[in-house]
């Protein structure tokens, strides 16, 4: 199986985020607990409808993530990750957070 | 300009109110998304890549100073600092949170603006000529009419759940520069052989998966019948447009598929119900309406401005400017100033908040308080004195804002792309911007002379580009981005569909293909020809043998 992350846009204010650690929904793709296997692709959808049952998201899905530092394999999910390529001084590419962890 | 009465005003603050507990009710539970999105989406609020995106209505393009400081200040108050004007004459925020967007509706609602049915399977905002009461050329002012149609339209009953959505252009002049060819209904106007002033209704046009050019359903409709006649068209669409194929719902499908001379009959059977009843416009009610939009008190002057002149002779680059983006008044003395917001390297369409109150104050101060978006993406001052044109410029160079490119290669339309759209399959922006970049030199630009190209960063088309001189339609091949070109595109009295050049270009060599078309007509054009004459005379085989043969 391709590894995945599963991605969603925050209710509140729609940003872009995944799903880390118990549950917990991060910024920031780094963070984001990684299934391996289809079981724990299952598993983590699970969690996260229930989440999303909870108002805390919106438009869960599956996103196929490769290499070490888990960077997404689509230009569109590269976009979403970082922010617009045209104005770098916008999005999560833009916040201090961003520049520690790349 | 238009002003609310009391029943606009009350509508506005009602729907926010309502919009309010909507959002309070979502973010607790009591709304699925399910149950909400329908609701934020009647209110113009999608969701997109990174955040919530408004997309707020500019009533056929007309906006007065005061209304747009108010979108400045939201740009910076609600969202990161800047806007998008967009081809439906509208201006889109593209980093907003859900819980502030019911403030910023009553922000809106304060200089009697909204976005309602913005979105949704309803009636558009209504677009306009962007030289409406201005030109020339013009039999009557459209905005007169596309109030008339707003009026109507807005939460009309009977329409809000249509098969898909529904957009309305209207021209008081012959010269379309509102795109009336490709939308759901065009309106022009046209005198009848008694000097009369009426329409000429055109229906079925549009672009997206499936483009097609508006068929003439009646060449001549008396202004009193507009709204009857709008109706009798709109109940057969809603009766029979399909609602089980989202891909083939819109009217023009259904124009097409019974064919224009069918659907003509139809609505003609229809009208014969709804004529000369509640909706017929009665000339004091024309009147009424036409009294918002009187002339502002115009300076009698003479046509020739000698300061201005000199200017024009002693500064190379205001010149240059003028050329391009100035057109001509009705008003002896004054100036049809456009702004264009193609300036290299930048997003097309996209305005800071800085700029925004630059143009705000300017209008207030050289406009008489008024100005106009257009659907090309770029904004208009309506009226310039020709003897304030020159501190105009300098006021708008000053900004950022005085790109003299207007109607040349680089004042492309261009959507927001994967860069921020949901739906798009690859980025428009930075197409635009390199091809901003590679045809910088003004000089080239003017040698080359009008040539509209038009990107999208999907099918549905909401960069033009089968209308384009040269389109590029974005497509996602295996992951990447290829770009589709079309040619001899045309969105004005002549309308026509671009033809597909051949295979797609891979992001890189996009560019370098536009510049081997546009080097292809330089090196074949006859004399004065423009690229659309030329491509019409010589058809798809230069460009193409010089576009793949070579490689």
């Amino acid at each position: 199986m391709t590894r995945q992350v599963i991605t969603a846009n925050r209710l509140r204010d729609g940003d872009v985020v995944y799903l880390a650690e118990n549950g917990r929904w991060t910024p920031w793709l780094d963070e984001a607990s990684v299934a391996e296997t289809a079981a724990e692709a299952e598993a983590f959808m699970k969690i996260a409808e229930e989440s999303e049952a909870a108002c805390d998201v919106i438009g869960i899905y599956g996103m196929p993530v490769e290499g070490e530092r888990l960077e997404p394999v689509s230009t569109r999910e590269r976009i979403r990750a970082k922010g617009p390529t045209t104005r770098t001084d916008l999005g999560k590419q833009a916040e201090p957070d961003f520049a520690k962890r790349a | 300009m238009y002003q609310y009465d009391a029943y606009d005003h009350r509508l506005v603050r009602e729907r926010v109110a309502q919009f309010r507990g909507q959002v309070v009710r979502r973010l607790k539970g009591d709304l699925t998304e399910e149950e909400f999105r329908p609701l934020r989406l009647m209110n113009g609020l999608y969701l997109q890549l990174h955040a919530y995106m408004l997309r707020v209505a500019v009533p056929y393009g007309t906006l007065s100073s005061e209304q747009l400081r108010m979108l400045a200040r939201i740009a910076r108050k609600y969202d990161k600092g800047y806007g998008h004007f967009t081809t439906r004459q509208n201006i889109q925020y593209n980093w907003l949170n859900l819980e502030d967007v019911p403030d910023l509706l009553a922000d809106l609602a304060s200089v009697e603006m909204h976005a309602i049915q913005t979105s949704g399977n309803c009636i558009r905002n209504v677009t306009a000529d962007q030289y409406a009461g201005v030109s020339a050329d013009e039999i009557e002012d459209p905005r007169i009419y596309a109030e008339i149609i707003r009026q109507w339209s807005t939460l009309h009953p009977e329409f809000s759940f249509l098969p898909r959505k529904f957009k309305i252009a209207v021209t008081g002049a012959p010269k379309d520069r509102a795109a009336v060819r490709v939308h759901d209904i065009g309106l022009q106007m046209r005198r009848n052989e008694k000097g009369e002033a009426g329409f000429e209704v055109l229906v079925g046009g549009g672009l997206g998966r499936t483009p097609i050019i508006a068929k003439t359903i009646r060449p001549f409709l008396p202004k009193r019948d507009l709204l009857s006649y709008l109706e009798a068209i709109l109940r057969v669409y809603n009766q029979l447009g399909r609602r089980d194929n989202l891909h083939k719902a819109r009217i023009k499908i259904l124009v097409q598929s019974v064919g224009a001379e069918r659907f003509t009959e139809m609505v003609e059977a229809e009208w014969q119900h709804l004529r000369d009843g509640a909706l017929e416009l009665p000339a004091e009610t024309i009147a009424h309406i036409r009294a918002f939009f009187a002339a502002p008190a115009y300076e009698t002057l003479e046509a020739k401005v000698p300061a201005f002149e000199a200017k024009r002779f002693e500064d190379r680059v205001f010149s240059e400017w003028c050329r391009t983006n100035l057109a001509p008044h009705k008003v002896p003395g004054y100036a049809i100033v456009n702004i264009s917001l193609k300036a290299t390297g930048e997003a097309p369409g996209d305005a800071s908040a800085e700029q925004m109150e630059t143009v705000a104050d300017l209008a207030e101060r050289h406009s008489f308080g008024e100005l106009r978006v257009t659907h090309a993406q770029n904004l208009v001052l309506p009226h310039v004195k020709l003897a304030d044109v020159f501190a105009v410029w300098q006021a708008l160079a000053a900004a950022g804002l005085a790109s003299a490119n207007i109607g040349l290669i680089t004042d492309t339309i261009t959507c927001p792309g994967l860069d921020y759209c949901n739906l798009a399959n690859a980025r428009s922006i930075p197409v635009a911007q390199q091809i901003s970049e590679r045809f910088e030199a003004l000089e080239r630009q003017h040698d080359i002379g009008d040539l509209k190209i038009k990107i999208s960063g999907c099918i549905n088309a909401c960069g033009h580009h089968h209308v384009g001189h040269i389109g590029l339609l974005g497509v996602d091949k295996k992951g990447e981005e290829f770009y589709q070109i079309t040619l001899g595109g045309d969105a004005e009295e002549k309308a026509s569909i671009g033809d597909i050049v051949g295979p797609a270009f891979a992001r890189e060599k996009a560019v370098d293909a536009v510049e081997t078309i546009v080097e292809t007509y330089l090196a074949r054009r006859q004399n004065g020809e423009r690229f659309l004459d030329t491509y019409r005379r010589l058809g798809l085989a230069p460009f193409k043998e010089q576009l793949y043969d070579a490689r």
